[in-house]
């Protein structure tokens, strides 16, 4: 299977200061990718440089092998929602279908009509009438009408309350389901990537910190737990990406080992959130598929 | 048809929820041999799941031949885990919501039933030894 962006050496300097480099990063067909990192990790100049909208100042971006070009094949395989969706607020919807429809040669408008009526988004309603939540479930019906092979969004829950965000997601895993669509999606809310997305990107300082199979990356960490007076008796070799004490309580965030370590420990696999907070705090570990260097 | 639903606190992983479901409807008799799972994109609509969750979970239950997939035309059930017929069935399902009714009436909470519940079974299990 090929994939549906590859980086070599990616790099974005802006001035003296680098906010991407040294990214090599491969995001197979069909997954559903969480991006995460910090507030300027670089999450946002990733998707740029792999939209096209910004060019690299280092290294190369492929998309389904095919480096990122401005010609009207290259633009309608793929679909861009930036951050707080850009829907010009006076236009109707009904417009909005018609400038993508003129502007779109792979357009789909009986899908793009089917989904606003489902979601009960009326034609003739203008974009500023429209609540949050059906402002973005109008721009990712837009972005799919598009029927692209790679949909690159933004930040599309930030502005959501709960219920639109399970809205717009069950949007677009019936897109995924339906189109076998490639998905690039950046948040912050780890509890709205669990069960949606397969693929974890996460981004920190600039550098890409963790790249691979969700399952995988969980199977392959332990959470060890135990009172942290004890913390000195654990095995110098237990691969730790990262540790915090709570009261008598120390928890380790770990490679998968088989080590044992006795009655006074606990071993369990950790959940998405731990995964993910245990390496954004600690920036210099790693997990990249290949060789890695494990910091302690 | 059967309509999913997920329990987020329950540590159950997710597609084992979706097994655990057809699983009890087949017992139930909610489903029967012949019926249509829903598609992918009907579950990932309502849930907001990840399509693939759903196909682990429907090749699970195709594993263990409870349903079987029919290319372009969905996932059916092939056989049911009742072991009891649907009269019997019925008869204690209605036995039952007597009891409860009477218990309710008598003021018992649902921790009560259950262990009014489990009590009973370990009385059986003892007749039977």
């Amino acid at each position: 299977m090929s994939n549906a962006v590859e980086t070599v050496g990616l790099g974005r300097r802006y001035g003296r200061h680098w906010a991407l480099r040294e990214c090599r990063l491969s995001i197979p067909e069909g997954r559903v990718v969480a991006l995460v990192g910090p507030n300027g990790a670089g999450k946002t100049t990733l998707l740029n440089l792999v939209a096209g909208l910004i060019r690299p100042s280092a290294g190369s971006v492929l998309r389904f092998g095919e480096p990122v070009r401005d010609d009207p094949a290259s633009l309608g395989r793929f679909a861009y929602l930036a951050q707080d969706s850009a829907l010009y607020p006076g236009f109707r919807v009904a417009d909005l279908l018609t400038f993508g429809r003129k502007l779109n040669p792979r357009w789909d408008d009986d899908l793009a009509r089917d989904r606003l009526a489902q979601l009960g988004i009326p034609p003739r309603k203008r974009v500023r009438q429209l609540s949050g939540g059906q402002r973005a479930q109008c721009a990712l019906v837009l972005a799919s009408a598009k029927r692209p092979d790679l949909l690159l969004l933004d930040e599309p829950l930030a502005s959501l309350d709960p219920l639109a965000r399970h809205d717009v997601m069950a949007l677009l895993m019936e897109t995924v389901a339906l189109h076998g669509t490639t998905v690039v999606l950046s948040s912050h809310i780890i509890a709205d990537l669990v069960d949606t997305c397969d693929w974890l990107v996460a981004v920190n300082r600039g550098r890409i910190q963790v790249s691979g199979e969700i399952d995988e990356l969980l199977a392959g960490h332990a959470v060890v737990s135990g009172p942290v007076d004890r913390r000195a008796h654990l095995p110098d070799r237990l691969p730790v990406v990262t540790e915090s004490v709570n009261g008598r309580q120390v928890d380790l965030l770990t490679r998968a080992t088989t080590d044992t370590f006795g009655p006074a420990w606990s071993v369990r696999p950790p959940s998405l959130d731990e995964l993910v907070r245990g390496y954004l705090g600690a920036p210099d570990a790693s997990a990249l598929p290949g060789p890695v260097a494990l910091a302690r | 048809m059967i309509g999913f639903r997920l329990d987020a606190r329950s540590g159950v992983p997710t597609y084992l929820q979706l097994v655990n479901q057809v699983k009890h409807a087949l017992r139930l008799g909610l489903l029967e041999p012949g019926d249509r799972l829903p598609t992918a994109a009907e579950v990932v609509a309502a849930l907001a799941i990840n399509p693939n969750t759903v196909l682990k979970a429907y090749r699970e239950l195709e594993r263990e031949g409870l349903v079987a997939a029919r290319p372009g035309t969905g996932t059916f059930v092939q056989r049911t885990l009742g072991r009891v017929g649907a009269a019997d069935r019925a008869r204690l399902h209605r036995q039952l919501v007597t009891w409860m009714r009477s218990a309710n009436a008598a003021g018992l909470d649902r921790e009560d039933v259950e262990a009014l519940f489990e009590a009973a079974r370990q009385d059986v299990a003892e007749d039977v030894a």
